[in-house]
């Protein structure tokens, strides 16, 4: 496949390489499963095609270092980070700038260690496995820790700084968290920021695209809204975004869930025979139910614990 | 004498590459690797010492390849293998094993002869260095 002497005036296929790649498979799927989060595509997009070109100018023995692709990801939760990590692992694979693709997820406590000379070997555990692969580190800003001089976080930070230089076609590090605090981590590690070639910050979702992506959810638990039930989850979703707490897409599939566990319920409740249509079907009572339309403040309760009953029906005391 | 223990060990040996593709061989079947070195390659000696844990959850070669060239540079004079353990149900047993590193000078064995009651003879072998 490599041209041992190439001429000046050699050409190769670039399309053929572009399919050969297979990346537009996943830049499609990419499309087509993930909702809204334009610039981030856009600069994905652009990593593949410079990939590409960088592979193509290797086999014109247009020789050039390696691009570094090291990443940070910043953006509010729910905003689908470990989802293009992962989908970003693939596509890196397939471009040959990483070897095995798979993506290993470290938090502080995968690599931070309890006592002196525990940080070292459970940092470079962790780097072992994400060799060939991506080392995705979430809440990144974890690692370092000002308030406490003493805090083995800064040891694992210098392990990865030389990593991240040393062996850059071993893996790709992809950092993320939320922007401000991000912003003060990188402000406090000048290092990490510079090492860092690409910082893509994930957009909040707008109303119309967490509609599409609940949509999407629904349709691949084999689920269905009818026409009340979806105009009930539109309402839903408008006052929802209005309270605290709101994490994008994570609050849509848990709002989900719990819409689910209401239908549950109500056919239970109901007994008898029953069709498959009623099995799949969500009605606007299992979404009118939730506390979000009786005035209830989202607390962080309604949130992550399923209500008492009577909270439920009786409304709040 | 050149010691013949464990696959591969009438073949001429390893080049690097060689060795790494045998381990990525092993990840892919996924199997855990180990690597373990000793100084007395003696047949009955079975437990050669451990260098570091055994390898788990590791998809690239590289980074069992970085283990191998670390404990060659610790222990350049002893012998080190790299083992696969296939945890398999059915097979639970080391499925892969084979020398990566030999001292320049090998020992050799010498043969032992025990006097014993009614002018029996036990035979052992011993590592003569």
């Amino acid at each position: 496949m490599i041209e041992e002497i190439v001429a000046e005036s050699a050409q190769i296929d670039l399309d053929a390489a572009y399919r050969e790649s297979n990346v537009q498979v996943l830049l499609d799927e990419l499309e087509r499963e993930l909702i809204g989060l334009i610039p981030v595509k856009t600069r994905i997009r652009e990593i593949a095609s410079l990939l590409l070109v960088a592979r193509l100018r290797q086999q014109m023995n247009l020789s050039s270092e390696p691009p570094t692709l090291h990443m940070s990801f910043t953006g509010r939760p729910g905003t689908g980070k470990t989802t293009v990590a992962m989908r970003m692992a693939k596509i890196l694979h397939h471009l040959g700038y990483v070897r095995k693709g798979h993506l290993v997820v470290a938090t502080r406590d995968d690599l931070v260690g309890q006592y002196v000379g525990h940080t070292a070997p459970k940092t470079k555990e962790m780097l072992k496995k994400a060799t060939g692969g991506v080392l995705f580190i979430d809440e990144a800003y974890y690692l370092y820790r000002p308030e406490n001089e003493r805090d083995y976080g800064q040891e694992a930070i210098e392990m990865l700084l030389q990593v991240m230089e040393n062996q850059r076609g071993d893996f790709v590090v992809i950092l993320a968290g939320y922007k401000e605090r991000m912003a003060t981590f990188f402000q406090a590690n000048p290092g990490f920021h510079s090492r860092i070639a690409h910082h893509i910050d994930f957009p909040d979702y707008a109303l119309e695209e967490l509609i599409e992506i609940a949509e999407l959810m629904v349709r691949r638990q084999n689920y269905a809204f009818d026409a009340e039930a979806r105009q009930a989850f539109q309402e839903y979703l408008a006052l929802r975004m209005t309270q605290p707490h709101f994490a994008n897409a994570r609050s849509v599939r848990n709002a989900l869930d719990r819409i689910k566990l209401r239908q549950a319920n109500r056919l239970v409740r109901q007994g008898g025979m029953i069709s498959k249509d009623a099995l799949m079907g969500i009605e606007a009572a299992d979404v009118r139910q939730s506390r979000v339309f009786q005035g209830g403040a989202a607390s962080i309760d309604s949130e992550f614990l399923v209500a008492p009953a009577a909270r439920i029906e009786g409304g709040k005391p | 004498m050149r010691i013949t223990q464990g696959t591969f060990a009438y073949l001429p040996d390893f080049t690097d590459e060689e060795i790494k593709a045998q381990i990525q061989y092993c990840l892919d079947n996924g199997w855990p690797l180990a690597i373990e070195y000793t100084d007395d390659p003696h047949p009955r000696n079975t437990y050669w010492e451990m260098w570091g844990l055994p390898m788990f959850d590791i998809k690239d070669a590289v980074a069992i390849m970085q283990e191998v060239t670390a404990c060659r540079s610790a222990f350049p004079e002893h012998y080190i293998r790299v083992a696969g353990y296939d945890r398999s149900l059915g097979r639970a047993t080391t499925a892969l094993s084979f020398i990566v590193n030999r001292p320049a000078q090998e020992p050799t064995f010498e043969l032992e002869r025990l006097e014993f009651a009614d002018r029996q003879v036990k035979y052992t072998i011993r590592t003569r260095r």
